[in-house]
């Protein structure tokens, strides 16, 4: 049996278990009917990754935001009107690729991601091939998504255990001095912010 | 016990019949810790259901990647988000 369809039955197994324990509440009347579809919307009507790249485009033009970002993530995004009250306590965590450093984000016991940057996570970063492979060969991960890292690049992996959400600063594309915020926004994407693409 | 960046620190070696947020690769690893994040209830004693778990001192800890995956791991680093109670100090 493959890896992807061993992922299937289990991930469908956890939604019947998920629609059980609902219905039990509704029952009870410890949860209205439709209250959680609500909740759900509204989170995911502002969770997408255009928070993501607009964070990662105004690092790039401003030194003094980069340097509060990759000091206090939460604070920063905050700044530029994306509010992570809801997910208190957790915490955001930026970190910046150089020349000489790539980053890339994982969860190895589960799927912890920042969602309210990046929209809901693709079904790769969840996959227990993912998880259990780009901390012990990251390269050779990145590669399979087409990302090619010099020999003389350090990786970090930064697996989010606990109540930090990670993601990365790209590096700034050569040959886009002077191009607006708005143009830098939509040259990121939302592997780049993971660590999996350059940009 | 607390911890400050740029401290040496060995995982402990538990494995735990119950949930824990240390992942069994970095069981038993020197690493250096890099940042303090502050205090957060302890998720290894909420999981058995005592909501009134007291928080614990949580650690951005770095492991070089040879610590983990010996000559394999050359240019590689691991960083993972510890709680205290995994951690011990290395003198």
């Amino acid at each position: 049996m493959s890896a992807h369809v061993h992922d299937h039955e289990r991930s469908a197994a956890i939604s019947n278990r998920v629609k059980r324990l609902v219905s039990a509440l509704e029952k009870r009347g410890v949860l209205q009917e439709t209250a959680l579809d609500r909740v759900v919307e509204e989170f995911l009507l502002h969770a997408t990754p255009a928070n993501g790249k607009r964070v990662v485009a105004r690092a790039w033009v401003d030194d003094r935001f980069k340097a509060r970002l990759l000091n206090d993530a939460s604070a920063a995004v905050a700044e530029i009107g994306i509010d992570m009250s809801h997910w208190s306590p957790v915490k955001l965590r930026a970190v910046e690729n150089t020349a000489s450093q790539h980053n890339v984000i994982v969860c190895t016991l589960c799927s912890c991601y920042p969602i309210a940057l990046l929209g809901p996570s693709p079904a790769w970063y969840k996959s227990e091939a993912y998880r259990s492979r780009v901390v012990r060969d990251p390269r050779g991960v990145l590669a399979e998504f087409g990302l090619e890292l010099p020999s003389q690049t350090h990786v970090t992996v930064w697996d989010s255990t606990a109540e930090t959400r990670y993601i990365v600063l790209p590096q700034r594309p050569p040959n886009t001095e002077g191009r607006p915020e708005t143009e830098l926004a939509a040259l990121v994407t939302r592997n780049g912010l993971i660590g999996t693409a350059s940009v | 016990m607390t911890f400050e960046p740029g401290e040496r620190v060995r995982t402990r070696n538990d494995n735990p019949e119950g949930h824990t947020r240390l992942p069994a690769y970095l069981r038993a690893r020197e690493g250096c810790v890099v940042r303090s994040l502050g205090a957060f209830p302890f998720p290894d004693e909420r999981s058995k259901g005592n909501r009134g778990a007291a928080a614990v001192m949580l650690y951005t800890v770095r492991f070089e990647g040879p610590t983990v995956w010996g000559a394999g791991g050359e240019g590689l680093a691991i960083c993972a988000d510890l709680f205290e109670p995994y951690l011990e100090k290395l003198s």
